[in-house]
């Protein structure tokens, strides 16, 4: 025990990781309040939907060359972060079944265009295993990297504050919220748009195969413990970054992929916190 | 003067007609029951009148200073709220959100409504309990009371009784009466003719015919009286 903290002190002292830490937190604190909304409005599976979308838009980026491969990434994993959850209400492909599709057939046409192109490196197994289960790149973030994470996370948080109230609405019962006369599709607009960002920030973190976990993890954890929608919140927020910490240290000392160690830590305090709910209950 | 007028409506989707020719007025302190086979058209009038969807012809129009968004509604239950973690007063505050604006915080006075509605209720002891661990009756009486932090004036309900025992069903009717003796006008969507004809003042049927009127005129009336053989059960 005392092997590791020394470790980890040691690897404290340098500022990549501590920018890991910090980027980390933030992208786990806003991935987990919506988590809430979405798996509660059942759209638990966006997350995934989206990111395979954004790791194919990232091929694509990455065929083309772009300099900065979010310019592309982000708008495009925002419209279709709308078009999936417009889909949802009133499509002939419902909900679930568009979600899949989108999500497979991105997968697969990102993978066939870095396949195919000529301009891509030697190392494309790696760079595929890279974008769908994180990577190690995430410690070699630069202080624009941790900055611009700032801004998004300051400006999610934001939002969330100040819709908070309007979200539980929507979220509980929208035909209510309609006819008293909410802009029901503005708020479902800014989910959307929102829950998007924060798949491309989480991308980085943990990788397009498992920002799922990031964002339902923690709900998930919170609603077999709280019964008020305040309480869930708040305890899945705080949940969220105490795993996320947890996961990153542990990766750090342990030295296993960051990814997976944090998406490992929301596991087990979901079956903490679900054996919690089943004494509660008794 | 009238609540809402509705003149000559035209109900239906994507241009065809469910029911055509639906005149109506409703007053303040009017209990109006919509009635009406599956189908008829009922779901169809309730989203015209919270203007979530236009009339195919015909106009409704708000009068006696009610203005749009001031109808409040009880909607049926969803899947989705029967396992929804909030408090019973998280929901109900929820009534004010639309009146709230971009202001993203309730205030005393907002707050001080909401418990006042949840006492008209009947069910303020149940203020800081989980909405999903109540009862079907007591999850209805919390919606009524969200409804009225949105509305005072009008409530609208679809189905407010559907899957409540009967015990529980009249014990909500009469709710709903002692609201409406306060003052709150009630339209009702309803199933249930037979409780239809004892609590209501109107009736509007609606499907091929249409008739509308009082209580009493609709008993007397051709199909009223087919209809409440056929559905009421012989009450």
């Amino acid at each position: 025990m005392g092997r590791l903290l020394e470790t980890l002190n040691a690897y404290l002292q340098f500022p990549f990781v501590r920018y890991a830490l910090i980027v980390g937190v933030l992208i786990a604190l806003c991935a987990s309040l919506l988590g809430v909304t979405l798996v509660l409005k059942r759209f638990s599976f966006i997350g995934d939907g989206l990111s395979h979308v954004a790791f194919g838009a990232m091929a694509v980026a990455s065929v083309l060359q772009l300099s900065n491969q979010l310019l592309l990434v982000l708008p495009l994993t925002v419209l279709c972060a709308i078009l999936l959850l417009r889909a949802g209400q009133n499509a002939r492909i419902k909900g679930d079944a568009a979600i899949a599709m989108l999500s497979v057939a991105a997968l697969a046409f990102g993978y066939l265009l870095l396949r195919l192109s000529p301009s891509t490196s030697a190392n494309l197994s790696g760079d595929v295993c890279t974008t769908l289960f994180g990577s190690a790149s995430f410690l070699t973030l630069s202080m624009q990297d941790v900055w611009f994470c700032v801004f998004l996370s300051a400006a999610v948080l934001g939002l969330f504050a100040l819709f908070y109230n309007k979200l539980f609405a929507v979220t509980f019962d929208e035909n209510f919220a309609r006819a008293v006369g909410t802009r029901a599709d503005v708020y479902n607009l800014l989910i959307a748009a929102v829950i998007a960002v924060i798949i491309v920030l989480g991308m980085k973190l943990v990788g397009s195969l498992l920002i799922s976990a990031l964002i339902i993890f923690p709900a998930l954890s919170a609603m077999r413990v709280f019964r008020s929608f305040r309480a869930v919140t708040l305890f899945s927020a705080g949940l969220s970054v105490v795993c996320a910490l947890l996961g990153l240290l542990l990766s750090l000392a342990a030295g296993t992929p960051v990814g997976a160690t944090i998406v490992a830590a929301d596991a087990a305090a979901f079956v903490i916190c679900w054996l919690i709910g089943v004494f509660l209950r008794k | 003067m009238a609540q809402i007028v509705c003149n000559n409506v035209a109900l239906g989707y994507d241009g065809s007609a469910i029911a055509e020719g639906v005149t109506f007025s409703v007053s303040a302190g009017d209990y109006l029951c919509i009635v009406g086979e599956n189908g008829s058209g009922k779901t169809t009038l309730m989203k015209t009148l919270l203007h979530l969807q236009p009339p195919l012809s015909g106009s409704v129009t708000l009068g006696d200073g009610l203005r749009p968004g001031e109808i409040g509604y009880l909607p049926q239950q969803t899947l989705v709220q029967r396992d929804f973690p909030a408090s019973v007063r998280e929901i109900v505050l929820s009534g004010f959100q639309a009146r709230a604006g971009l202001r993203p915080f309730y205030t005393r006075a907002e707050k001080q409504t909401a418990a006042a509605a949840l006492d008209r209720l009947g069910v303020s002891d149940l203020a800081r309990r989980s909405y999903r661990e109540l009862s079907g009756g007591q999850q209805q009486r919390v919606l009524l009371a969200r409804a009225l932090c949105a509305a005072g004036k009008i409530l609208l309900l679809d189905e407010p009784v559907s899957g409540l025992d009967p015990k529980v069903t009249a014990e909500l009717y009469q709710a709903i009466l002692e609201l409406n003796r306060e003052g709150v006008t009630i339209l009702m969507i309803s199933h249930d003719v037979a409780a239809a004809v004892r609590y209501a003042s109107h009736i509007l049927h609606i499907g091929r015919q249409v008739f509308f009127g009082t209580r009493d005129a609709y008993v007397q009336s051709e199909i009223g009286r087919q209809f409440l053989a056929r559905e009421g059960g012989g009450a």
